[in-house]
C-alpha cells in the first residue's frame, strides 16, 4: 500500500502545518458538516455552531490521532487499535469506508487551501492512499 | 430537480469566471490518472502514463482534461435542465466507454481539490459545500442514462 516514497510525503506535509494541528482540524470538521449535512448526526450532542469550543477540540482530537498515525505508519493497524475498538464498537460510525471519505475529502482540501501549488499530485496521492489505509483499519472491528 | 439557492449560483459563478479551463481540466485529469492509477485503463491509447511527470506532460491528458472541464462549463449553464443536458453524453459513458459511474464522483472529488490548491483560502468552506453539491449532481446526470 504506502511505499517509502508515500510515507516520506505524508511526514512531509505534516511537518509543513507546523503547529495549527488544531485549526486543520476545526476546519476540516467545518467543512464536512456544512458540505455532507448528514455526518452532523453523529454530533446530536455537539453545539455544531461555527468556530464552536467542542468543534475546535473534536477537531484537535482527530488531527491528533492523525498525527500518532503518521508516526507509526509501519503499525497503522496497532497504532490505532483503540480508535478501531471505540469506532466500532462505541461510536459505531457508519463503517469507515463511506463516512471517513467525507472526512478525508475535507482533510485533503484544507490541505490543499493551505499547501496551494505545495499540494502536488504525488502528495495528494499519498495522503489519500494514507486515509485509505486508516480508514481499513478502524473498519478492521466492525464485524 | 435539484434547486439552486441565489448564493449558491453566486459561488458557482463566481468561481467559475476564475478558473482557467484548460489548466484546471489538465490539471484534474492528471490527478485522476495519478491518484487512482486503475482509470487508465479507460485511456489505452494515451500514451506514456508512466509516471507522474509523464502523465502530468501528456499532451493527449492534456486536451482531453480541457474537453471534460469545458463539457462541465455546460453542465453550469444548464443547471436547471442537467439531466436533459447531459442525456447524450450520459448514454456515450455507458453503451460507448464503459465508464463505472463512480469514476465521476472520482474526478468530483479531484476537480475540488484542484480548485482548493488553487484558489487557496478564497475557497471557503461555504464554496466547498456549493460545489461538493455540484460535482454530485453533474456525477448524476452523467449516470442518469446507464442501463
Amino acid at each position: 500500500m504506502l511505499t517509502a516514497e508515500d510515507k516520506k510525503l505524508i511526514q512531509q506535509v505534516w511537518g509543513k502545518l507546523g503547529g495549527a494541528e488544531e485549526e486543520v482540524g476545526a476546519d476540516t470538521l467545518w467543512r464536512m458538516f456544512h458540505a455532507y449535512p448528514p455526518t452532523k448526526t453523529y454530533f446530536p450532542h455537539f453545539d455544531l455552531s461555527q468556530g464552536s469550543d467542542q468543534i475546535r477540540g473534536h477537531g484537535k482530537k482527530v488531527v491528533a490521532a492523525l498525527g500518532t498515525a503518521i508516526k507509526n505508519l509501519d503499525n497503522l493497524s496497532q497504532a490505532l487499535s483503540e480508535l478501531s475498538n471505540l469506532h466500532a464498537y462505541n461510536l459505531r460510525v457508519d463503517p469507515p469506508c463511506f463516512a471517513l471519505q467525507f472526512l478525508a475529502q475535507c482533510l485533503q482540501v484544507v490541505l490543499a487551501v493551505r499547501l496551494g501549488k505545495e499540494y502536488t499530485p504525488e502528495v495528494h496521492s499519498a495522503v489519500d492512499k494514507f486515509m485509505s489505509a486508516v480508514a481499513a483499519v478502524l473498519a478492521e472491528k466492525y464485524r | 430537480m435539484v434547486h439552486w439557492s441565489a448564493e449558491e449560483k453566486q459561488l458557482i459563478a463566481s468561481v467559475w469566471a476564475k478558473v482557467n479551463v484548460e489548466e484546471c481540466g489538465a490539471e484534474a485529469l492528471a490527478r485522476l490518472l495519478i491518484v487512482y492509477p486503475w482509470t487508465q485503463r479507460f485511456f489505452d491509447n494515451f500514451g506514456n502514463l508512466s509516471s507522474p511527470t509523464a502523465i502530468i506532460g501528456n499532451p493527449k491528458v492534456r486536451a482531453h482534461g480541457k474537453k471534460v472541464l469545458t463539457s462541465f462549463g455546460d453542465a453550469i449553464k444548464n443547471l436547471d435542465n442537467l439531466k436533459v443536458t447531459y442525456s447524450k453524453l450520459s448514454e456515450l459513458h455507458c453503451d460507448k466507454l464503459h465508464v463505472d459511474p463512480e469514476n465521476f464522483r472520482l474526478l468530483g472529488d479531484i476537480l475540488i481539490i484542484v480548485l482548493a490548491a488553487h484558489f487557496t483560502k478564497d475557497f471557503t468552506p461555504a464554496c466547498q459545500a456549493t460545489w461538493q453539491k455540484l460535482v454530485g449532481v453533474v456525477a448524476h446526470a452523467l449516470a442518469h442514462k446507464y442501463h
